[in-house]
């Protein structure tokens, strides 16, 4: 098993006092498996990610991420743990815009040491990116944009893929053929996809479904 | 990882040159005025220790006269026959160069003209014509004579054998001073044995001039830390808008696996490296101001207290060192709360640039509170304040304080303004103007302490410009000044004069120790000249009368205020009670003084000699009078000088003097204007999304430009106005606080209101120039930028 999630539990302290986001959330995912994560906003689908990432810590429960629980780990660890084991594909998608598409792409590879060039050229032929690589984010459209962030996120070939909705910011077409090569990649790779999602229609491409309502599985 | 982050943070100044040229030149410039000025205190300090060394200054006891009057050459036989190791030393001037005479065979190692060594003529400079020992500039201004070159000599000085000296001098069988060797043979005679009117002075470490001139150097080493203090806005302004700008890139670097640690540490020696190469801009452009200002500050120490301080500048490694120091310790200053920012900053937190005025609300509190607790230590330190330390530290704390308090301030009276509006472009303009504050505040800052200081300085200036010329005119009353060179061409003047002037007035002094401090004394005749034209700070009644009866002394400000004098308190002179009958001005002299009675002069000093006259007479005979006494006396003209002469030396002295303060201002004024076409340029580019909405609703891009022109003048002239009291209360402070400790007098404060209208206009020109080009970019930004505002793809 590539991910057990146990018994999650995550508060949020506002200033109307504290609000339980997830209560009590358990999972499993197997490599090459795909999970769409569904349920209407604040529901908790987001934070469950993020804390999956290792981008937050949970208050109680357990997240075994490949033998290992990473709801113990430190800063650093969990750090060492976005680098290299896990990648995230976000809705925003958080390219760095002083930095080449080349370089954009290249990025996360290199920070986990895992630097392939022949499959990053592989992924950049792939994506239809080929043509853009001296060019800077902002010169390419949405769709062309998580792309790069797509590749970005499989050229280090991390275990885990987490997407968080992303194709939210694309038109229907533009998304369905993102999905495609998401879907392609990640399996040719291995690795296990748990995405964030309210399209119906993609996540009935998913291997199974996960509706979270009110911090619950519902 | 270091290196893909390292490339991924760097990437951000080479997309955005501005900002990294902004950092680098505000950087730059501070250090530039900070290390300039370094570089002429350390120049003049190294003048004066080579000037000390030269005559061993502070390091061995002298013997001078108690008259202060030149040592006969056979009391020196004396000395050395009584067993007394001691060696001559004259002094004097020649064409501008200071001559010093001594006796090689018999000083102490290290003084005079170093050890004698390749291209020591030895015979040459004991004989003959002699040799003198000096730089090549000084050399240059003494063409006619056999010099050594000697580059670690004192600059402007000439040292030589003291026979030559002596005859270069007109000063035969003279000696000045004599140095008492450290070892001295015991059962020697004692000194009122054998020469009763000399005595002894002990070496107190350290030059006079070195001491007389601290605290022209403290003011100057102020200016350059208020200039690097308006750089550091700038550097402040820059770093934290870089960071601002990439919060989002941050959050994406530490949510793809890099270490916060290691993001801090990146960044920050990516600024450290930033600082060493802006510090070394810094340095190379502070050397630059340092030789352009050099002449007039030599001319200044020349002028004021006689300190003769090289023309020719050096790298040395005291003030290039510090200036790379201040930009390093600046920028991490400055770094320090946008650093701890970042370390506080949560991953998850929103990835968009935080509108800077949001969360402006907590900072602002506590901004204000140290605001408010540094103008009321300003405000204790305004009647408490009596040092050059605490005078400083008023400065330092009413100029913080009310820099820390004008965003505030200016908050306050945008919002009431706003509530004046009545159209919706002027709601919507006090409104962004507002929102643009937190931006501009660090270039605002930096306008007000550049304006503040030159208001208060300034007015300072002109306050003593104006004094200092009153001054003149009161102490400079007698129609012509004549120096005799001994009795003889005295009493001619004297049975010249005598029938063809209204008054002549000796001019004789000599120095003495009075309540501890070295002070002048002069014997005064009674005359109206003295009554009438010197104004007297404080006096008894009748002061002049019993002054000029010999029984009461009026002494200058310096020494009532170093010596805590008053009238009515008595003090010697040689010996004789006196009382003090008056206080009177004395601006510009650095010691102290005193006049008495010309009797009692006399008396107590029998064998001082007036060696310069004052005469009185009908200005228009001056010319025809001075021709008719070299033909009739032989005294040279050039020995006379009319009243005219003195007052524009003493004037050109004067303005030479603040030429130094006058540059240091416009270069501070022109760092702030460079502060906010900075600021305004690096928040163009954040300001799309705010403007975009008043466009789309129907604003057009050019009225968008016009009122961000506006804006900017606006907010120029808002900062003028708080900068006008907080400058007055500078001038006040330098005034009566910091020129008194400094140089020992007060003078009163005149205001300038002119003045001041010129430069809230310059301020207000600074400002249009800075904001012409952002506004200029801003009315021709591309419609399709405006329009990516409204979509998902920015």
């Amino acid at each position: 098993m590539l991910l057990h999630v146990k018994d999650i539990h995550k508060t949020y302290h506002t200033a109307d006092g504290p609000f339980d986001v997830l209560r009590g959330i358990d999972l499993t995912l197997d490599a090459g498996e795909t999970l769409a994560l569904t349920g209407e906003s604040g529901s908790g689908k987001s934070t469950l990610l993020h804390l999956i990432g290792g981008l937050d810590t949970p208050d109680a429960g357990q997240i075994v991420l490949q033998d290992r629980d990473i709801a113990t780990l430190d800063d650093t660890a969990r750090a060492a743990l976005r680098r290299g084991t896990v990648g995230v594909v976000f809705q925003q998608f958080n390219l760095i815009p002083s930095l080449r598409i080349s370089d954009n792409i290249a990025f996360q590879a290199r920070l986990a040491g895992r630097h392939d060039p022949a499959w990053i050229a592989t992924l950049t032929d792939r994506m239809g990116l080929s043509a853009h690589l001296s060019k800077y984010p902002e010169q390419l459209s949405g769709g062309q944009q998580q792309r790069v962030a797509i590749a970005r996120t499989l050229a280090p070939k991390p275990r885990l893929v987490l997407a968080d909705e992303p194709t939210g910011n694309l038109d229907e077409a533009t998304a369905s053929t993102v999905m495609d090569l998401m879907l392609e990649l990640v399996s040719e790779a291995g690795a296990g996809l748990l995405m964030v999602t309210h399209s119906q229609a993609l996540a009935g491409r998913m291997s199974r479904r996960l509706h979270l309502k009110a911090g619950r599985v519902a | 990882m270091t290196k893909a982050t390292l490339q991924a943070l760097l990437s951000h100044w080479w997309r955005n040159p501005l900002q990294l040229f902004t950092l680098l030149a505000g950087l730059a410039l501070a250090t530039a005025l900070w290390s300039g000025v370094q570089a002429v205190n350390a120049e003049a300090r190294a003048s004066y220790d080579a000037a000390a060394a030269t005559l061993g200054e502070g390091q061995y006891d002298r013997l001078v006269r108690r008259d202060g009057q030149p040592i006969a050459q056979d009391t020196y036989v004396t000395l050395r026959r009584a067993g007394w190791l001691v060696s001559p030393v004259v002094q004097g001037r020649l064409n501008g160069v200071r001559i010093v005479g001594v006796e090689p065979l018999t000083a102490p190692s290290g003084i005079g003209p170093v050890a004698p060594q390749e291209g020591t003529d030895v015979v040459s400079f004991l004989t003959g014509d002699g040799q003198l020992f000096g730089t090549a500039e000084t050399a240059s201004r003494l063409p006619d004579y056999a010099f050594v070159i000697t580059p670690e000599a004192a600059p402007g000085t000439a040292v030589t054998d003291i026979g030559v000296a002596q005859r270069l001098l007109g000063k035969p069988e003279q000696i000045d001073t004599l140095i008492v060797l450290p070892s001295q043979p015991m059962g020697r005679a004692a000194l009122a044995d054998v020469a009763p009117d000399l005595m002894r002075q002990s070496a107190q470490g350290g030059s006079d001039i070195a001491r007389l001139t601290d605290s022209f150097h403290l003011n100057l080493t102020a200016f350059g830390l208020l200039s690097f203090a308006v750089g550091i806005f700038i550097v402040n302004g820059a770093i934290g808008l870089a960071f601002e700008q990439r919060r989002p890139v941050v959050r994406t670097l530490r949510a793809l696996g890099v270490p916060l640690r290691r993001l801090i540490v990146l960044m920050g020696a990516e600024l450290m490296l930033f600082a060493l190469v802006a510090g070394v801009v810094g340095v190379a452009l502070g050397y630059v101001i340092a030789a352009l200002l050099l002449p007039d500050v030599a001319a200044t120490l020349r002028g004021l207290y006689g300190a003769d301080v090289s023309g020719n500048l050096q790298l040395r490694p005291v003030w290039w060192l510090s200036g790379l120091g201040i930009a390093l310790g600046g920028t991490a200053i400055a770094a320090c709360g946008a650093l701890y920012q970042l370390a506080q900053m949560p991953l998850l937190a929103a990835a968009q640039p935080r509108a800077l005025a949001m969360a402006a609300g907590r900072r602002a509190r506590v901004q204000g509170q140290v605001a408010l607790a540094l103008l009321a230590i300003a405000g204790v330190l305004m009647f408490t304040a009596n040092g050059l330390i605490s005078g400083f530290v008023l400065h330092a704390t009413l100029l913080i304080g009310a820099a820390l308090a004008l965003p505030l301030v200016l908050d306050r009276v945008l919002a009431g303004l706003s509530s004046l509006a009545k159209t919706m472009t002027a709601q919507w303009f006090w409104a962004d103007t507002r929102q643009q504050l937190p931006g501009l505040s660090l270039a605002l800052m930096a306008l007000l302490l550049a304006m503040a200081a030159n208001v208060g300085v300034s007015t300072m200036v002109s306050s003593f410009r104006l004094t200092f010329t009153d001054f003149l005119d009161q102490r400079l009353a007698s129609e012509l000044y004549v120096q005799v060179e001994d009795a003889a061409q005295s009493d001619a003047l004297v049975a010249f004069a005598g029938p063809r002037t209204n008054a002549i007035l000796p001019i004789q002094s000599t120095e003495v120790t009075i309540a501890g401090q070295t002070t002048e004394v002069f014997g005064t005749r009674d005359h109206a000249t003295y009554r009438d034209n010197w104004v007297l700070l404080q006096a008894a009644a009748s002061a002049w009368d019993s002054t000029f009866t010999n029984d009461t002394i009026l002494i200058n400000e310096q020494l009532s205020r170093r010596a805590g004098l008053d009238v009515g308190d008595l003090v010697q002179v040689q010996g004789q009670d006196f009382s003090i009958a008056g206080v009177y001005g004395d601006y510009g002299n650095p010691i102290g003084q005193a006049v008495i009675g010309e009797d009692v002069f006399a008396i107590l000093f029998p064998d001082v000699i007036p060696q310069r006259f004052g005469l009185r007479m009908d200005p228009a005979a001056v010319p025809d009078f001075v021709k008719e006494l070299e033909q009739a006396t032989g005294i040279p003209a050039a020995q006379s000088v009319d009243q005219a002469r003195i007052k524009a030396i003493s004037l050109a002295i004067f303005e030479r003097t603040f030429t130094v303060t006058t540059a240091l201002n416009v270069l501070t004024l022109a760092v702030a204007g460079f502060a906010i076409l900075m600021s305004l340029l690096t928040l163009a580019t954040m300001r799309v999304p705010q403007l975009a909405p008043a466009w789309a609703m129907g604003m057009t891009r050019r009225q968008l430009g016009k009122l961000e022109l506006l804006r900017a003048m606006m907010l120029a002239v808002l900062t003028a106005i708080v900068a006008l009291p907080l400058g007055l209360a500078l001038a006040w402070a330098l005034l009566a606080v910091v020129n008194v400790a400094a140089f020992g007098w007060r003078l009163p404060m005149y205001l300038f209101p002119l003045d001041y209208v010129r430069l809230g206009l310059f301020a207000l020109l600074a400002a249009a120039l800075a904001a012409l080009w952002p506004a200029r970019r801003l009315a021709r930004t591309p419609p399709a930028d405006l329009l990516k505002v409204f979509s998902n793809e920015r």
